[in-house]
Formats: C-alpha cells, structure tokens, sequence
C-alpha cells in the first residue's frame, strides 16, 4: 500500500491542476473571508464579536468547496478522459486499492491545505474586525470544523468523479448536489420537507462550520456526520461500479 | 513455460461478439505477431490479458495466473496500449516516477528507461507536447521500467514515421534475442513479415490461424510461375497446363526449369521466366477475406 500511496502522491503533486484548484479553494475562502469582514467593521459601529469574526470569514467556505471538489473529481476523472487509468489499473489491478490510495493522498492534502487556509482566513477576519475577546478555543474549532468540512467536499466530488468518470459531468453533478439542490430542499412543504432539507448533503454538513439554521434538526457533528453518510454512499456506489466496469 | 495462455476466451460487448472462444499460447524468446482486420478483437483480447476488461467467458493467464493477481504486475509484464493516454500536463520523469513508485521499482530505473527509448533530453518537459513518436518511445519506456519477461504492444507502429517504425522493429526483435516473451498486435501483415516469428491471426473474434511466419505463407498460397513471350500463345499451347491472362501466362504446376526447356526445345524466345513467391499481404489477405467487419 505504501508504493501506491507514493505513487498517488507523485500524481496528485506532479499536475497544476492541483496547485490551482487548492489555490482557488485558499482563495476564495480567505478573500471572501476578509471582504465580507471589512463591510462588516465598516457598516456597524458597536465592535464586531467574534464569534460574528470568525463565522464571517468562512463564509467563502460555500464557494471554496466548490473548488475541492473539483480537485477530488479530477484526481480520477481526469485519468478517465486521459486514457491513463488504463495505465493506472495495470499498474495496480486491485482496483479497490487503487481507489484506496487516492482517496487517503487525496485526503491527507486536501485536510493539510483546509486546514491552513482555514486558520489563516479567522485570523485575518479577527484582524480585521478587532473583536474587544477572543477566545482560542473557539479558533482552533472553527477552523477544524472548516477542515473537515472542505476535506468532506473534496471526497464527495471523488466520490461523484469515479461514479462519472468524466470531469465536467461530475462538477456539474457536485454544483447541484452541494449548491443548488440543498437550497431547493428547503421550498419543500411541511415538516417532513423541512427534515429532507436538513439531511441533506451540505445543508447538514454545513452545520459544522456554520450553524446558520439555529432550528436544524441537526448538531454540527451530526450533521456532518450525515453528510458522511452521503459521502460514503457515492464512493460506496464508485467502487462497487470500478470493480465491475471495463476499464 | 509458456508466458501468456488464453482458453477459451469470449468478450461481448451487449449483442456483439468481440472475440469468441479464443485459445492460444505465446512463448517467450520469439515476437509473436497478433494479427488482424481493424476490429478483429486484438485489442480487446490485449485488454484482458492485462485485466482491463473482464472476460464474458473463458479465461487468460500470464505467466500461470490472472493478471490481477500478479503482486507487482509490471515487473512481469510491461504494455503499451495507446500511447497517447498520459496526463499532458505531467512531465515525461513525473509519469514514468509515479508508475515505477506503484511497483517498487526504483526511481533509477525512470533514468535509465528514458535513456533506452532516447528521451533523456525531454525528460523534465509535458508529454503533453511530446509528438506521437515521442508518445510512444515514452509508452515504451513505461513498459520496459519493471524489467520484464512478458511484453505487450498494441499497434506500436501505428502513425509512426519510417525511422520510428525501423527503432521499434529493431527493439522488439533485441527484446525476444533476450529471451522475452514479446506480443504484438498489428493489423499489417507486411509489418509482421519484418518483425514476427511466430502469428497468431483472428478474424471477427475467432482464431483463424496460429503458426510460424514461414509456414503462414506456406499453407496460404502456392506460388507460381509467370511467362511473358512475344509468341505467348505458343508457349501456353506447349505447356498446356498454364492460366493465360492478357499479357502473361501463369503456371502453377510445372518449374521454371522444365518450363525453360521445353520452350529452348521449341526455340520460342522468353520476356520472362519468374517464380513469383505469394507475399504475405497476399497470404494475409487470403486467409481474413472471409472475416473482414466491412468488405468494400
């Protein structure tokens, strides 16, 4: 397993697709972060919170998942419209491990740079809003809640990229699941509506970055433990199709 | 022992029949030559071999057992299928590194193969930009890094300009004087002619025949000999058993010698005296008349 990890990280290190779409996903999360945080200061005159700090400089989170998401599509889709699965699979015909290892390469990088654009994006915002306390605590589980919750997009457009195999089909596929479909869940009539809305992928795994719905049916860990749950059930869904499609 | 073994192997592909019941051997030492018609199954075949696809039925082992189930698949077996699938935006080193990583092979090897196939110059530049003959001296460089005693090409000519096609026929010959198992799948019998010793032939899926090169043409067509005289007429009077066309006559049954004589005897003058040995497009194209996907 250690030779296809490897092998996976020279991949994953060795294109610039990678360099961009970790640097658009840094991006948007820190420059939105930060521009949200100066209207902010600028707007109000009491001091901003922080607790108001920091949920405001992840807000670019919605957009920033997008990107790791496109990543995780990539690192198989692309060796799909390639042809270098083929190359790939003889090089590891235990497709299952194969998958393994770029989802553990892809997980380690994806959560590493999460978690540094993460902090830097809270602590530029608390720069910037100047917040009269802080407390560390509260820093420190903002941006792991960040993290992981970028490193959880990430796997689901991997998830989506070995369900499709094809890079546009499966970014359009993530925009609807992560951005669009969960804000339709919500004109859903009635109670039972309401809970589809709160199940639903980043409408519960949101819920560990930004607990905006103060009426979810969901905490931040159970929310993003659900979306886990989808996580898992598309590359679930992945594998079992990698295993018996012709390569 | 013999390298690679497919018993029976079929592949469909919804109502078609790819390959159907498909048994033969490839020994190591010789370049097999795997011959057909465009759509004739060789790919396929190549990409069960390698576990790329699952057979519909029957099964290919190589080197004894599935693919699959090779612990460090490359070291035994190297294969180029499409030269041109490789991530553009990975230079020439990145692609073969991350492909050696994946099998334990040493990173040194990556150096020395881009030496062998002469792309040590271009190794830190994107295959994307590498030309089709520099794509397949990279595919083969991927396919030599573990070293290995089975080797699989699919089409590697294909596109090549003539001294690509010369390089690669003279590595693949080196390969099997080392006592490799090289197979390799073409749809030009004129190239096998130069490359292969031993053929394997399919048509429409199906086995049409496994033999040596010299025993192909052998079985294939007679030869003949040709005759062109001004007095034509008379010659094909004077032997009686030859096929008169317009402006030769061809005699299957009798040698240039005795053909020779009788005609000095009766003083008629020759243009032409010719065995002409069938070539093996000729040979080829006899045997797969039958099997081509669309005769024009």
């Amino acid at each position: 397993m250690t030779d296809i990890l490897r092998s996976e990280w020279t991949k994953i290190r060795s294109v610039r697709s990678t360099v961009w779409t970790l640097a658009a996903a840094a991006i948007l999360l820190i420059g939105i972060g930060a521009l949200i945080n100066a209207a902010q200061k600028g707007s109000v005159d009491e001091p901003v919170t922080a607790a108001t700090a920091i949920q405001l400089s992840l807000v670019g989170n919605m957009f920033a998942s997008l990107a790791m998401a496109t990543l995780g599509a990539l690192v198989i889709s692309s060796e799909y419209r390639t042809g270098g699965i083929r190359t790939s699979l003889m090089a590891v015909p235990k497709r299952l491990r194969l998958l393994t290892g770029k989802i553990v390469v892809f997980t380690a990088t994806a959560l590493v740079v999460s978690a540094v654009a993460s902090a830097v994006s809270i602590l530029l915002g608390l720069l910037i809003a100047q917040p009269p306390s802080v407390d560390p605590g509260a820093v420190a589980g903002a941006a792991l809640g960040s993290a992981l919750y970028l490193t959880a997009c990430g796997l689901f457009g991997l998830g989506l990229g070995v369900l499709i195999r094809h890079t546009p089909g499966a970014i359009v596929s993530a925009i609807a699941l992560m951005l669009v479909l969960p804000q339709l869940m919500y004109q859903l009539p009635g109670q039972w509506g309401r809970t589809v809305a709160d199940y639903f992928t980043t409408n519960a795994g949101m819920m560990i970055v930004l607990p905006v719905r103060g009426d979810s049916a969901l905490g931040p860990w159970s929310g993003f433990g659900v979306y886990l749950v989808w996580i898992a059930v598309t590359v679930a869904a992945g594998a079992v199709l990698l295993q018996r499609r012709d390569a | 022992m013999t390298a690679i073994r497919a018993t029976n192997l079929s592949k469909r592909y919804g109502g078609t029949l790819a390959v159907a019941d498909l048994s033969f051997d490839v020994e190591p030492g010789q370049v097999t030559g795997f011959l057909g018609p465009n759509g004739a199954g060789k790919s396929t075949t190549m990409r069960m071999i390698l576990g790329l696809d699952r057979p519909s039925g029957g099964s290919v082992l190589v080197g004894g057992r599935p693919y699959a189930e090779l612990r460090h698949p490359l070291r035994k077996v190297g294969a180029l299928l499409d030269a041109k699938a490789v991530h553009g935006g990975r230079s020439a080193r990145n692609h073969l590194l991350a492909i050696a990583q994946s099998n334990g092979i040493p990173s040194s090897r990556v150096g020395e193969v881009l030496e062998t196939v002469g792309l040590r110059e271009v190794a830190g530049r994107r295959v994307g930009g590498f030309s089709l003959g520099m794509s397949q001296r990279l595919g083969i460089a991927a396919a030599l890094l573990g070293d290995p005693e089975i080797l699989l090409f699919d089409e590697p000519v294909n596109g090549l300009d003539p001294d690509g096609i010369l390089w690669i026929r003279t590595f693949m010959r080196q390969l099997a004087a080392e006592g490799r198992t090289v197979f390799v799948s073409s749809h030009l019998m004129s190239e096998m002619a130069q490359t292969a010793d031993h053929l394997i032939v399919i048509g429409k899926g199906r086995l049409i025949a496994d033999t040596s090169v010299a025993e192909f043409i052998g079985r294939s067509s007679q030869g003949y000999v040709r005759i062109r005289s001004p007095r034509l007429a008379e010659v094909a009077d004077l032997v009686k058993v030859g096929e008169l066309h317009p402006d030769h006559l061809r005699v299957t049954a009798m040698s240039t010698l005795e053909i020779g004589t009788l005609t000095a005897r009766a003083g008629i003058p020759l243009e032409e005296l010719t065995f002409v040995r069938p070539s093996l497009e000729a040979a080829y194209m006899e045997l797969t008349k039958d099997s081509l996907e669309f005769s024009s």
